[in-house]
């Protein structure tokens, strides 16, 4: 899948007293995930053309995307298209990337969502409330060995923004 | 394109109380802030300044909100020739109870257009609030050198 045209349009950077590998295994095991990620679960087959899929906790299918570039404890790019009736046909597909890097003793971990249109911040808002708590949560449960309980509101804004475009939301 | 803005938001297992005397007692702040202690009287109006470890300052601003433990606000600027054409930009912080978590907004605006402090703090910020959150959370800050950082020279 060609990327080029995809343009960042959320960052997110944290710092994290841990190892590239650990991070690495945070971000890409089911077991992890479900601590950290709103209970949500990912599956991600470590492989260029993998599938990488998010189930909510009751198992349904929430999220699905194929790996784009994974370079094991240093990069890992994917396509995070949420399941949504008409979302994927009328917004595009999101490509969310994360890179790890050694800082010290600590691990930089920046996420970066990016597409291939512009969106507007409504539309951006809910990965821009939830990436924030998914990451707080990771970190402290690479560092503490306990994630946040972080009870987050459906993210009304971005809900509404979709409403208006004709995207189905649960 | 507008002004640049840089937002974060973290969350951490804390008080309220306790982050607000994280992010005001200078003895406290030398401890996440690349040793930077933070000197004010924090009244609306007064000098608020970074001084480093051997009694330099390294940035200067004003204070403008202090509302414990809720909400603060002041203005800085490094005083670096690099960054001569930059004028102090707004930085506040706002602390909400969540559930047994706070969450932390920090807001900084104001900035020149085609600012060079914009790109300093944009890679400064998340190094110095991860640390802050790992040292209420654990007790310990994070040790990361500000070379890692990757500051344009």
């Amino acid at each position: 899948m060609n990327i080029d045209h995809f343009k960042p349009l959320t960052v997110y950077t944290i710092y994290i007293a841990s190892t590239p590998e650990k991070v690495w295994e945070a971000l890409t095991s089911a077991e992890f995930s479900r601590k950290y990620f709103f209970g949500n679960t990912v599956e991600i087959d470590l492989r260029i053309g993998g599938a990488y899929i998010v189930r909510t906790p009751d198992g349904a299918l929430h999220i699905r995307g194929e790996v784009v570039e994974c370079v094991p404890y240093r990069k890992l790019s994917f396509t995070f298209n949420v399941n949504w009736p008409e979302l994927l046909e009328k917004l595009g597909a999101t490509l969310v990337s994360y890179e790890i890097e050694p800082a010290g003793g600590a691990v930089r971990l920046t996420m970066t969502e990016s597409h291939d249109r512009p969106l507007d911040d409504d539309i951006l808002s809910g990965g821009r409330q939830g990436w924030p708590a998914i990451l707080s949560s990771l970190k402290s449960l690479l560092e503490t060995g306990e994630p946040l309980v972080v009870k987050m509101a459906p993210p009304a804004r971005m809900l509404a923004a979709l409403k208006k475009l004709g995207i189905k939301t649960p | 394109m507008g002004k640049p803005e840089f937002i974060y938001v973290t969350y951490i297992e804390t008080t309220p109380e306790k982050l607000w005397h994280a992010l005001t007692d200078g003895d406290f702040t030398t401890r996440y802030w690349f040793g930077a202690r933070l000197r004010s009287d924090w009244k609306v109006g007064s000098s608020f300044e970074m001084v480093r470890s051997n009694g330099t300052v390294s940035d200067a601003g004003k204070v403008v909100e202090y509302d414990p433990p809720r909400r603060l606000a002041y203005t800085f600027v490094n005083l670096s020739d690099k960054y001569k054409t930059d004028f102090p930009a707004l930085a506040t912080f706002t602390l909400e109870p969540y559930g047994k978590l706070v969450k932390l907004t920090l807001t900084h605006e104001g900035f020149a257009e085609g600012s060079k402090f914009y790109s300093g703090i944009s890679k400064g910020w998340p190094a110095i609030l991860s640390s802050l959150k790992s040292i209420l959370e654990t007790g310990k800050p994070l040790e990361i050198p500000f070379e890692a950082l990757k500051m344009e020279a």
